[in-house]
């Protein structure tokens, strides 16, 4: 199917929403496309990205399929989110990365794997990679401080810029503007993505992964948010340690890099595991395949990631470190390398649907005042 | 295990809002239950699943409704809309009364709420909205039913009852395969719907027209359990050649269209018929005082066809259809569409643009006074010249919701015959039973407060026949 074939099955049920309006409870699409009256890409682009998938509509709709209206917004709009993040991907050249399939991620993974591997027995010699390091700068006895400085500042910079181009391109793509997006909006907004307000639904959480809401999804989506956020903060932490104190890794068990990296990393484990397992037994009329292939390579590639960081610290006192280290620093030069063309984007375009959806609220709280109109 | 036979307290005909409310109720008094659904799991529910709001008395405002709705307001409303038409007034008092429990014994099973749509501004103090709308209030229902042990079996439908000497003894169900079960109950609650799905029976009422008639809701409400309950001696209640119908567009299903069917263009501008000529005031009243009347208005044309012109100033105004309108730049282009003769129907457009007295306003919230002068039929209020392109037009035919017919019961939901005495332990809830109350007329949300209340009860008197 092409894109334009996409959008207009995607606006075809949008219309029909439009026309009918029960879910509106449910969350932030439904008012977002009782805003309009007829969806052009970039509106379909839009709403498609402010769904958070949670499926309540899918359940409550009269006329999902076998019904002949079809209508399957989880689905379709996954669809259509598949196409955002395939059409936005920046920078495009290296859009064939496809970090969207799984099999390309292992690859990827597995190319870091046998680059670290092969500049750590060039540059510190196979002894270093095989035997224990005991003692400060142990981690860069088998990898040079500076063989993971420059990759990973040249990676923070090529994703940061890759996502920013992408986000700037759905922006402008995405609509006129949607009022005027101020202190309050953004509060709001900040508050929406703190806490994953639209997994809850309708109140109950995700009707995930059968027809009986549950707040599982949001739980789990939760450890790897926060999880995520808590190994971000221990490599500043570790960050600070070093630059700032002077002090090489490794460091103690009790303190802040670790800590923080051990309780992220366990989350992140336990999240993306648990994300997995649900979506295995999830109801597969409600979703488009490529988009779960993309679920699947992503949660994975985050879940290695985190597991290898964990086996990195279990292992750091043993001759196990060089191999651990190495595979770590492979997977996480994966992520890196994919995540401009990998489920990663997702954030992204949410959040700058949910900042629209605040803008555009805001502008019909205003207009509903000058009306003099009261709800 | 053999099921040829089977035995249980209480058979539970017809998985809807009633016979779910049946079902629970029954399953709480201790009852072993057998709900028996005709539809698929996907259309579970028949018309239910086309519901979204409930009407039921309150005091003051509450966690569901912005206003007040006393148990007067409450009988004035149903009094109202019988338009002086007999009804069970001993019934009516019992509904409202039963009623205002009935939001928080929803959230008990499951059901959660939302605030009143946008375009039901009307409604907001007087009902209940679910969120979700009424498949999502069904699977909590299923979903009550299942940890409670309620048996439900789909695709099965109730093809004949053993009544004997006003005693119910036995139902036989047809299921997949085919086979057919006997089903054994100390007592049955019949939830079957009323029969707007089955064409020869409404063409016993309105004739022929009967085929361009659009059923909003299941296909699968033929009416079968009423006529073997007629059959069996009950009292028929209720307008017996009648139904509510509404204005839809004519490109909808022939079932199950829904909601999104629904046409409200009609006050903005003239509707014509097949001949292209007007048929009937177009602001006669407020459209939610007045929609329901264009059912009926529509039937009566020529191949139960019509046609709503607006112009680019309804634009927006109304809520969506599910089908685009045809549009077009010039009202010739507009007429040629569709199959309306160019010449009446220009000459009706032009005479009807020369009638408009008014500043042509369209306040649709308001009788603006914006009438016509010098054309028959009038149209009364919203009066404005169809001058500013693009324009609009929306093939319409009669939408059918639901029919009136229905069996009479008692305050225990017992149904009663034309003797004056009762089929024992047969009970009948919802719209089957609708017509005590409601036998003409329409009010948004009413026939699910029915349902409930005495689907409820009927449960609990059932559960009492064991």
């Amino acid at each position: 199917m092409t894109g334009d074939d996409l959008v207009l099955r995607a606006a075809r049920q949008l219309e029909i929403c439009n026309a009918c309006r029960y879910c509106e409870g449910y969350c932030a699409v439904f008012p977002a496309l009782e805003r309009r009256s007829t969806y052009a890409a970039g509106d379909v682009h839009y709403i498609a990205n402010l769904c958070h998938d949670c499926r309540d509509c899918y359940y409550a709709c009269p006329f999902a399929p076998p019904h002949e209206y079809g209508i399957n917004l989880p689905q379709v709009l996954s669809e259509v989110r598949a196409q955002t993040y395939r059409h936005y991907a920046r920078p495009r050249g290296l859009a064939r990365l496809g970090g969207w399939h799984g099999v390309n991620v292992a690859r990827a993974a597995l190319l870091g794997i046998i680059v670290f591997a092969s500049l750590a027995v060039i540059v510190s010699g196979p002894q270093a990679v095989t035997s224990p390091h005991p003692g400060p700068g142990a981690f860069y006895d088998v990898v040079p401080w500076l063989l993971m400085l420059v990759p990973a500042l040249l990676g923070t910079a090529y994703v940061l810029l890759g996502w920013v181009a992408s986000g700037y391109a759905f922006w402008r793509d995405s609509g006129a503007a949607g009022g005027a997006i101020g202190p309050a909006e953004l509060g709001g907004v900040v508050a929406d993505v703190l806490s994953l307000r639209f997994l809850r639904g309708g109140g109950q959480g995700c009707t995930y992964p059968d027809d009986r809401p549950s707040m599982a999804r949001w739980s789990l989506h939760s450890l790897v948010f926060y999880g995520f956020g808590l190994c971000f903060a221990s490599t500043c932490a570790a960050s600070f340690q070093q630059d700032v104190l002077g002090q090489l890794p490794p460091y103690p068990i009790l303190s802040a890099p670790v800590l923080l990296g051990t309780v992220g990393g366990v989350a992140m484990v336990a999240g993306a595991a648990g994300l997995i397992l649900q979506k295995r037994g999830s109801d597969r009329r409600a979703a488009s395949s490529w988009m779960t292939d993309a679920d699947y390579a992503f949660i994975g590639l985050l879940g290695a990631a985190s597991l290898t960081g964990l086996l990195t610290l279990a292992v750091r006192d043993t001759s196990l470190l060089g191999v651990m280290l190495v595979v770590h620093l492979g997977v996480l030069a994966a992520l890196y390398v994919m995540a401009p063309y990998s489920k990663f984007i997702h954030f992204v375009y949410r959040v700058l649907a949910l900042v629209r959806n605040r803008g555009e609220q805001a502008l019909e709280a205003a207009s509903r005042a000058a009306r003099g109109v009261q709800l | 295990m053999d099921r040829s036979r089977y035995g249980v307290d209480v058979l539970v005909v017809g998985g809807g809002n009633a016979g779910l409310c049946a079902a629970l109720d029954a399953s709480k008094a201790g009852a072993r239950v057998l709900v028996c659904e005709k539809g698929i799991l996907d259309y579970r529910g028949g018309n239910s699943r086309h519901t979204r709001d409930i009407r039921y008395r309150h005091e003051s405002p509450d966690a569901y409704t912005t206003g007040r709705y006393s148990a007067a307001d409450f009988r004035a409303d149903i009094e109202r809309v019988s338009a002086g038409l007999e009804y069970d007034r001993e019934l009516a008092d019992l509904l409202v009364e039963e009623s205002a429990s009935l939001p928080d014994w929803m959230s008990a099973q499951g059901v959660r709420w939302q605030g009143s749509l946008r375009g039901t501004l009307n409604l907001h103090s007087s009902n209940a909205f679910f969120l979700g709308g009424g498949r999502a209030m069904l699977n909590a229902y299923y979903a009550a039913a299942r940890r409670r042990g309620v048996e439900v079996w789909y695709e099965a439908e109730v093809v004949d009852l053993r009544i004997v000497d006003e005693r119910f003894r036995s139902a036989l169900v047809a299921l997949p395969g085919p086979r057919h079960v006997e089903v054994e109950a100390a007592s049955v609650v019949v939830c079957s719907g009323g029969f707007e799905a089955n064409r020869d029976w409404l063409r016993d009422c309105i004739g022929d027209a009967a085929e361009g008639v659009i059923v909003r809701g299941t296909p699968n409400n033929d009416g079968r359990l009423l006529r073997l309950l007629l059959d069996h001696g009950a009292a028929p209640v209720g307008d017996a050649r009648s139904f509510h119908a509404i204005a839809v567009d004519a490109r909808a299903p022939r079932y199950d269209g829904g909601i999104v069917t629904r046409v409200d263009s009609v006050p903005f501008g003239i509707v014509v018929n097949r001949e292209g000529c007007r048929f009937a005031d177009e602001g006669a009243d407020l459209w939610p005082k007045q929609y329901a009347t264009w059912g009926g208005l529509i039937a009566a044309q020529p191949d139960q066809i019509a046609y709503s012109i607006v112009d680019s100033k309804a634009a927006g105004r109304f809520i969506p259809v599910a089908f685009p309108p045809h549009a077009a730049a010039s009202l010739d282009a507009l007429i040629e569409t569709v199959e309306l003769p160019p010449a009446t129907t220009r000459a009706t457009l032009t005479a009807f643009n020369a009638a408009v007295r008014g500043d042509g306003s369209l306040d649709l919230d308001r009788l603006d006074g914006n009438h016509t002068e010098g054309i028959d039929p009038p149209k009364s209020h919203w009066a404005s010249a169809i001058d500013t392109p693009p324009f609009y037009l929306y093939p319409l035919r009669p939408g059918i919701t639901f029919t009136y017919l229905g069996v009479r019961v008692d305050a225990d939901a017992r149904v009663v015959t034309t003797a004056g005495t009762t089929l024992r332990n047969v009970y009948a809830a919802g719209e089957v039973m609708a017509g005590n109350i409601l036998g003409h007329g329409y009010l948004a949300g009413l026939g699910l407060t029915i349902g409930h209340a005495f689907g409820r009860i009927a449960g609990r008197e059932a559960a009492g026949d064991r």
